[in-house]
């Protein structure tokens, strides 16, 4: 289909005012991904898992960095400013490393669902393998958790055309997978209801660190640049800032510092609602959902 | 058409990795290390020492650092060729000056075309590990198992042959290995090995024929990320180096003992208008009470001692 028609054309400026909780401007939210990466998957018909025949051990082997490392370090810097992640989770990582999981549900993390491994692409699934993947995400969380899972962050951002009318007939409540505004929108779905809630790609560390090769000072500076901005225009109309994080990246030891900056301007400042992605969403549902 | 049954099934979705080369660990729940002398950390200095061939075959794809334009691309490979004839001088140099041991991980092309190089590096009391026949002899899924172990016992034999040395050390070419390296490496003598990034300190693997130690040598801020891929300054290379080496010594104080690894390519640090950057860091480095510059093989000597 030429247009998908998610969502309606909203401009940016005369929108209704959005206050958060407790009269905040912007709500501010962390996602770390915490994924697995198989060594040997199989290949999916529109996109090869590895750039180098299996085992592609370099590539394997950075995420693993994250599972061993990464993530204690990023957490450890999120508990010095008390910031309880949203996981984007490779829901097979309740299998692998329950450690982790455990750590998490420790911290009152909250679990959303990145697909059963970072290695297993949607392209070309028929409706009732995404129902499959979707309900072994939903069954595989609550098991492990106790949780039930209220957004979508499609795995490798793969989609199919039903994606966004099948998660939310699961009552997935919300789905990172868009990147439209930078306030959660409704999702034109044929049944029940779905939200957008903004995540991002531009600060995402991956595309900061992998696609545009930025410094780890660089990366510090354009996260409180951003928060800037949208601190600023939250006075109009509530905002949402979102970083999403992958440890194997941001969890190296010559990032660390300036993230830790980041986080301590970001925290520094009063009138921000640090929370986690579904309580954002519940307030938007039970505020300005129309 | 549905995708085919295979990609919903998991075999390997089990507790622990979807392999049986290491352990799961978590970095923060060990027993702390501990390094000679009481220091808290480890520095180690890997060299590539590569040659690069006018006419790769790119099998499965092309080493980083191979040639680039059409046959021949002279300009590559005598950038290349600096990096072992005047680069690597200039390493030798500062280390001396500095007391800095390095772990030079030489292919054995190198090793045989320039033989007085080898004992350069030997006569400053460096170490030499393998690191291949050349850039453009890969160890990759698919390759023959045969014609891989050959590989390896070729390039072990020549380099053992020229530097009269035991090579216990292997480095592969762009860290690139087949599911059977780790076995065919601790076939041939060899007993740690530096391509698994996935960790900040050793850890043992399992292979056929007994242990190998994985020395995670940190690809994230190797000159080539930092500099050739990333197109940082020189000044930010710097930072960013000291800023690994302060949270990792932060960590020392509480979790024990710590290991800085860095990887500097001859062709990319030991440029003029980049020697006096890496001069700068490496003596920061040195200059520490806490740092203790050690080859690989004493890092592993070290990290056997601490297991028991």
């Amino acid at each position: 289909m030429q247009d998908p028609q998610l969502y309606d054309y909203w401009p940016y400026k005369n929108r209704k005012k959005i206050t958060w909780k407790n009269n905040a401007r912007i709500a501010f939210w962390i996602a770390p991904n915490i994924e697995f990466y198989e060594l040997n998957p199989p290949k999916n018909p529109q996109r090869t898992p590895w750039p180098k025949p299996n085992p592609d051990i370099t590539g394997y082997s950075m995420r693993d960095y994250g599972n061993r490392v990464g993530h204690y370090r990023m957490m450890e810097a999120m508990d010095k400013y008390n910031i309880r992640g949203s996981i984007s989770l490779s829901v097979a990582m309740c299998q692998h490393h329950p450690e982790i999981i455990q750590a998490c549900v420790d911290r009152k993390w909250e679990f959303f669902s990145h697909g059963i491994y970072n290695t297993r692409y949607c392209y070309g699934m028929d409706e009732m393998q995404e129902r499959a993947i979707i309900e072994d995400a939903l069954k595989t969380v609550k098991e492990a958790t106790g949780q039930t899972v209220a957004g979508w962050l499609a795995p490798a951002l793969t989609h199919t055309e039903k994606t966004f009318d099948l998660i939310a007939e699961y009552g997935i409540k919300y789905t990172c997978d868009l990147f439209q505004d930078d306030q959660p929108q409704p999702i034109h779905v044929k049944k029940g209801r779905l939200i957008s809630m903004p995540y991002s790609l531009e600060i995402n560390d991956v595309i900061c660190y992998n696609s545009y090769l930025h410094s780890p000072r660089h990366y510090g500076d354009i996260i409180k640049k951003q928060f800037d901005t949208l601190y600023e225009e939250g006075e109009e109309s509530g905002t949402v800032m979102c970083i999403p994080l992958h440890a194997y990246l941001v969890g190296h030891p010559h990032r660390m510092k300036a993230f830790d900056e980041a986080l301590a301007y970001i925290t520094s400042f009063k009138d921000v609602w640090i929370t986690t992605a579904a309580e954002i969403a519940d307030y938007y549902y039970e505020h300005y959902y129309e | 058409m549905p995708l085919e049954q295979e990609f919903l099934q998991y075999p390997m979705r089990r507790h622990g990795m979807d392999h049986d080369r290491y352990e799961w660990s978590n970095l923060f729940e060990r027993s702390p290390i501990e390094w000679p002398g009481k220091k808290s950390m480890a520095l180690l200095t890997v060299i590539p020492v590569e040659f690069f061939p006018l006419n790769p075959v790119g099998k499965p794809f092309k080493a980083p650092g191979s040639m680039i334009t059409a046959y021949p691309d002279f300009r590559h490979y005598s950038t290349r060729d600096y990096g072992n004839r005047v680069g690597i001088y200039r390493f030798l140099k500062l280390f001396s000056k500095i007391g800095l041991k390095g772990s030079f991980a030489v292919n054995s092309q190198v090793a045989e075309r320039y033989p007085g190089l080898i004992s350069d590096i030997i006569a400053d009391g460096h170490e030499i590990i393998a690191h291949g026949i050349n850039m453009d002899t890969l160890h990759y899924g698919g390759l023959d198992e045969k014609t891989e172990a050959t590989q390896i016992n070729t390039c072990i034999n020549t380099i053992e042959a020229i530097s009269k040395q035991t090579i216990k050390g292997w480095i592969s070419p762009a860290y690139s290995q087949s599911f059977n390296t780790p076995d065919l490496l601790s076939a041939a003598g060899i007993e740690y090995c530096g391509d698994w990034a996935n960790d900040d300190l050793p850890y043992t693997m399992r292979t056929k024929n007994g242990e190998l130690i994985n020395i995670p040598v940190a690809q994230e801020i190797s000159d080539r990320q930092i500099i050739t891929n990333n197109h940082h300054t020189e000044e930010s290379y710097v930072q960013q180096l000291k800023d690994q080496y302060e949270l990792l010594q932060d960590e020392s104080s509480r979790f024990g003992g710590r290991m800085m690894s860095i990887t500097i390519h001859p062709y990319i640090m030991g440029l003029p208008y980049r020697i006096n950057a890496l001069k700068e860091i490496l003596e920061w480095f040195m200059q520490s009470s806490t740092t203790w510059s050690a080859t690989s093989g004493e890092i592993v000597t070290a990290f056997n001692k601490s297991k028991k």
